[in-house]
């Protein structure tokens, strides 16, 4: 029997959306209050969904307190109380909901074993949240420079 | 479906419906065929023999078409009543372990919760039933498809 587990965490972080691609001027006009040169912060939710069979011995999917600790060493301690524009590997990237969210799942789906990583939800807020679970699609005109 | 066999094909809009309820209940975790220190090790302190609770949340989520004449998937006063009887009325204010027959012999965990509960309702209900999905508390959750 395969069940989907859900586990959901905080961290409060700063950032700044701002992309090195656009001007100022657009920068100003994407991002809007976003984009204050010193940054702003949230309490982020942060939702990652394992999935895998019923162990018989154990009654579970996993091991909370091993998934606990890859969510903590990949994604709480590099991000809690940070300013998140000054984290390395998103390096000329914007630190939007949904670049976090995919940054969070490629480091969980390389660093667990012991279920399978399907989805990490990200609420930035109560009113936005970003899920990535690592699909790809095909689409019919691909955007030029891309 | 077999109603419309012959019959031309037809479109339907599928309409997810979910009902949540609440049920407070006490279990362990202990598995008979490991020592009494691999129990401890592995469960932690969801081994201690006299059980701990929870406030359960458990949402049911039921598949299927809007029917014309009221505009429901399903009458939510049934669901409630199909709920109550089938899993509420033996879950509520319960020790899992000891008074719920599905965990005799099967540790209680949210996973083997949230499939007992799918297995209580399927075939119980109107309309097909998609997904179980239980929280033992605001952090943890598991869904359950029938997979």
């Amino acid at each position: 029997m395969k069940a989907h587990l859900t586990r959901r965490y905080s961290f409060s972080a700063s950032h700044r959306l701002h992309s090195p691609r656009l001007t100022d001027e657009e920068n100003r006009r994407v991002f809007g209050k976003c984009n204050n040169p010193y940054g702003h912060g949230h309490n982020y939710t942060l939702e990652v969904t394992v999935a895998g069979e019923i162990q018989a011995r154990t009654g579970m999917v996993c091991d909370l307190g091993e998934l606990d600790a890859a969510v903590l060493r990949e994604a709480i301690d590099p991000m809690d109380h940070q300013h998140l524009n000054a984290l390395e590997a998103l390096a000329g990237q914007v630190p939007s909901t949904e670049v976090l969210a995919r940054y969070i799942f490629e480091r969980l789906r390389h660093s667990f074993r012991a279920a399978k990583v399907e989805r990490v939800r990200l609420q930035e807020t109560a009113q936005n949240s970003a899920e990535y679970g690592g699909e790809r699609a095909e689409r019919a005109t691909a955007a030029p420079g891309q | 479906m077999g109603v419309y066999a012959g019959m031309s094909k037809r479109e339907v809009n599928v309409v997810y419906l979910t009902r949540r309820c609440e049920f407070s209940a006490s279990h362990f975790y202990h598995n008979p065929q490991m020592s009494d220190e691999e129990n401890r090790r592995v469960f932690g302190r969801c081994n201690n023999p006299l059980g701990h609770g929870h406030n359960y949340a458990l949402e049911i989520t039921v598949e299927g078409e809007i029917d014309p004449r009221t505009g429901y998937v399903l009458d939510l006063a049934e669901l409630k009543q199909i709920l109550e009887r089938e899993v509420l009325d033996s879950f509520d204010h319960r020790f899992l372990n000891k008074e719920v027959p599905e965990f005799a012999a099967l540790i209680p965990t949210t996973e083997n919760i949230a499939v007992a509960i799918w297995r209580r309702l399927q075939g119980k209900l109107p309309t097909r039933l998609h997904r179980v999905r239980l929280y033992e508390a605001a952090d943890l959750f598991v869904d359950y498809y029938g997979e």
